[in-house]
């Protein structure tokens, strides 16, 4: 019966093209705009470490003044030199990373290279193994060279591309900031989106920036001079130092820092940990506050810095708002449709069909009707995420056609016809065959 | 043109009525809160700033020595000076809408806190001698600063500036001291105080949070210092791109070991509103769809209205309706729907306006948008209803003598 119904369907649409195609293309806008703005959302949305995000957390701890005019309750996002220091060294976690962002000049160790601005990641050793980084020559350094100071640099692949022409240059130097530095690795294709190590850089790009140029031991990147600008720093106080570009300014929070804990147990334990840690730095008299922890999860995080773009969510009200009035309008044509062959429907009503057949046959044209939407509201959200692509936006190179919403957006244009359809097709069940063949 | 037999059709067929309704209200709510988000958008983007902007350009000079800087600054200023097309240069810690900001509030009493009244946020521009000139400021009150002013002016231990002048933009002014003249009065950040000794017109802030506080500015006067590494070049705008490139290339040969960074203040701006300007052409799209979408609705159903009614049409034209009488009351029909669309519609856009507020800080729609709405759906309604219309009005007598 489906397959007599389709081709009704088919020979129905086909006698009234421009109602067909007036339908076909109103559904196709919808899908077009709100699978662009699905996309978006989808993949902003996702999660960067798929296989780890479960076992990485984030640490928070309130060094604030107890009076603090207009403070949150939610501790600062980063830490301060002092408290980054503190908990990296504080073993409980079996892998921990300190960080921050920053920018340095770069050439290469030959006379006259030019000299470029470079991203720079200052971290500590685990922060490769703890985020998975894959390496494609050499590898990460050691907790010891943390420890020494050790002039050394992990490139990204692209920077890699652009100083030594993608070939092996471990061993290879660099001049970063006049000082003379070894590439100890290159490290494969690598920027997890959104950035969640680091979310707050609005400089940058926020929390989609894309992964920085190169990495070097946090405790090396200290002691280079630091009026090359760093990531942004949240303080507070009058103390006259505070506006000064000093990391170690014991007011100002501005250092990532990120544990791995594989176990809940593990997870228990860091977190008293960390509730022991505040309650002594309270007792020394450096925090105001009562202990004011938190050690979010990796998703939870991201949750809780709404990472993704107010602009984004805008438009994706917007995109739906004009599916429903696709919708809306499909229903009108609809009932325009359906109503129009009420001779045939009392005709078939007449020799035996039920309401229900009818009511499903109608259905059925719904849901061709959708399909065609669909299909046709593909290359629109194609075209749709090309345009979003060209925006000079920081989330541009999100807008990527992904396979999962191929199927999405077709179930979606099939979903919405039938949904549309299905009170037109219900009235057209109704028709009093009667009327109609004595009309006839 | 009578309305009763239109009203008593529209009883008879509801369903295509409400329909019609249903789709013009949805079309009004949206349309009336996208053109007042578009319109949000584009004022942002045409707040007048009192700067030279097709002037001006900038050049960044990042890893220089500071402690050179007291030495390099005059001696870069001295080369920029000198390029072909250079009317002023000057030295400037940031420049409007470039994100870069440092905001400071400041009370207009010695105990001010944040809360006192007319204590304002206001972001510092630093500022070497002659950035008057450079950037195009238009005095309005008083004067700007001396030569002894900026050489005296050094930043002691923390950000603010030892010297005791500041001059205030015309907002900012009249924010912290409303209805009296500034001139002459004291602002305070204890234990610092600064004494207004000029005012300037409305010159932007790097970072733009609402367009209430976009003036909320002050400039300082400070001798050449590592801090005030942004160069401003300003020449006609017909000589920018030359005059930029050729400042850049100056300043990195005098600085060999900085990197050496050249924009055009277009530049800045464009970046500045990137993503105000692609939302604003989004809603602008999504507002051409929906009523395209709208119009096409209207198309159909009022096609198969048409197509219901030949009779009754044959059976007017009969009894001595004229084409023009037809044509006239479908346009009626289509005008009566799309009103009661329209009333419907606005409360829509009330609600949906309420929701906006809600979760998206915008401001309350003002009214002046409801009439403009309603004047587009009105337009809209008409032009989809005049093809079906015509082809009713074309409908020949006949048609009701040939029926059972």
């Amino acid at each position: 019966m489906f397959g007599y119904y389709l081709d009704l369907a088919w020979r129905s649409l086909r006698r009234h093209k421009i109602l067909a195609a007036l339908m076909t293309l109103a559904i196709a806008l919808g899908i077009g705009a709100s699978v662009t703005m699905l996309t978006v959302l989808h993949n902003l949305s996702g999660n960067p470490l798929p296989g780890r995000s479960d076992v990485l957390f984030h640490p928070q701890v309130d060094p604030r003044p107890a009076d603090l005019p207009g403070a949150k309750v939610e501790p600062p996002d980063n830490l301060t030199y002092l408290d980054a220091v503190n908990l990296y060294r504080m073993g409980v976690a079996p892998r921990r990373a300190v960080m921050g962002g920053n920018w340095l000049p770069v050439r290469k160790d030959v006379p006259d290279s030019p000299l470029a601005m470079t991203t720079n990641r200052a971290t500590t050793a685990d922060f490769f193994a703890m985020f998975g980084v894959p390496f494609v020559y050499g590898s990460a350094w050691s907790a010891q060279d943390d420890a020494n100071h050790a002039q050394l640099v992990v490139l990204s692949q692209a920077l890699n591309q652009k100083l030594f022409g993608g070939a092996d240059s471990v061993g290879k130097t660099l001049v970063i900031a006049t000082k003379t530095f070894r590439v100890a690795g290159v490290i494969g294709a690598w920027n997890p989106q959104p950035r969640f190590y680091d979310v707050d850089d609005a400089y940058d790009g926020g929390a989609f920036a894309a992964a920085e140029q190169m990495y070097m031991p946090f405790f090396t990147w200290l002691d280079l001079p630091q009026d090359y600008g760093y990531g942004s720093m949240d303080c507070w106080g009058t103390d006259p130092n505070a506006g000064q570009h000093n990391p170690k300014a014991p007011q100002c929070t501005w250092a990532q820092f990120w544990v791995e804990l594989d176990t809940p147990a593990q997870v228990a334990d860091y977190r008293a940990a960390l509730e022991q840690y505040s309650r002594q730095q309270h007792q020394l008299g450096r925090f105001q506050r009562a202990p004011n922890v938190r050690l979010r999860g990796l998703l939870d995080w991201l949750d809780y810095k709404h990472v993704i773009p107010v602009t984004v969510r805008m438009q994706t009200w917007i995109a739906f708002g004009v599916l429903l009035i696709c919708m809306v309008n499909t229903v009108g044509l609809m009932v325009a449709k359906f109503l129009r062959k009420s001779g045939e429907i009392g005709v078939r009503r007449a020799l035996g069909a039920s309401r229900r057949a009818v009511f499903l046959q109608c259905l059925v044209e719904a849901g061709v009707v959708g399909a065609a939407g669909g299909l046709l509201g593909l290359p629109m959200a194609w075209l749709g995420l090309w345009m979003v692509r060209q925006q000079p936006v920081s989330f541009a190179a999100s807008a990527h056609f992904d396979p999962s919403m191929l199927v999405a957006a077709l179930a979606l244009a099939l979903l919405s016809a039938l949904l549309a359809g299905v009170w037109p097709a219900l009235r057209a069940s109704r028709v009093a065959p009667a009327l109609q063949v004595k009309s006839l | 043109m009578e309305l009763r037999p239109i009203l008593a059709t529209l009883r008879k067929h509801r369903i295509p009525a409400v329909l019609i309704v249903l789709e013009i209200a949805l079309a009004c709510a949206v349309l009336c809160n996208a053109v007042f988000m578009i319109s949000l958008r584009v004022r942002q983007m045409h707040l007048p700033n009192a700067i030279d902007e097709r002037g001006i350009s900038l050049v960044s000079v990042n890893g220089a020595d500071p402690k050179l800087a007291a030495s390099d600054i005059p001696r870069d200023l001295t080369a920029l000076r000198g390029i072909a097309g250079v009317t002023a240069a000057s030295v400037s810690n940031t420049v409007p809408l470039s994100t870069n900001n440092i905001g400071w509030s400041f009370g207009t009493s010695p105990d001010a806190t944040l809360a006192t009244q007319h204590t304002v946020n206001l972001s510092m521009y630093f500022v070497g001698e002659g950035a008057d000139q450079a950037l195009g400021l238009r005095l309005k009150q008083g004067r700007f600063f001396t030569n002894d002013e900026y050489a005296d002016s050094k930043l002691g231990s923390g950000v603010l500036p030892g010297i005791h002048v500041a001059v205030l933009t015309e907002s900012a002014a009249k924010r912290m001291w409303p209805g009296q003249s500034p001139l002459g009065k004291t602002f305070y950040s204890k234990p610092d105080y600064y004494q207004v000794v000029g005012v300037v017109a409305d010159v932007m802030r790097p970072w733009v949070s609402d367009a209430e506080h976009a003036y909320n500015a002050v400039y300082f006067p400070l001798a050449p210092d590592a801090m005030t590494s942004g160069y401003i070049v300003r020449s006609a705008p017909e000589d920018r791109q030359r005059v930029l490139q050729q400042a850049t290339q100056a300043l990195q040969k005098l600085n060999p070991g900085a990197v050496v960074k050249g924009r055009t203040f277009t530049d800045i701006r464009n970046r500045y509103f990137a993503d105000t300007n692609s939302m604003a052409w989004m809603l602008v799209l999504v507002c051409a769809v929906m009523l395209a979408v709208t119009a096409f609705g209207i198309v159909g159903l009022t096609s198969f209205w048409v197509a219901q009614r030949r009779r009754q049409i044959g059976v007017r034209r009969a009894v001595g309706a004229t084409r023009t009488d037809i044509l006239r009351y479908f346009q009626a029909e289509n005008f009566l729907l799309a009103s009661f669309g329209i009333a419907l519609g606005m409360a829509l856009a009330y609600g949906l306006n309420l929701f906006l507020m809600k979760h998206y800080e915008l401001p309350r729609l003002p009214g002046v948008y409801l009439p403009v709405g309603a004047a587009v759906l009105w337009a809209i309604g008409q032009l989809a209803v005049l093809g079906p219309a015509l082809r009713a009005s074309n409908v020949p007598p006949v048609v009701a003598t040939r029926a059972a």
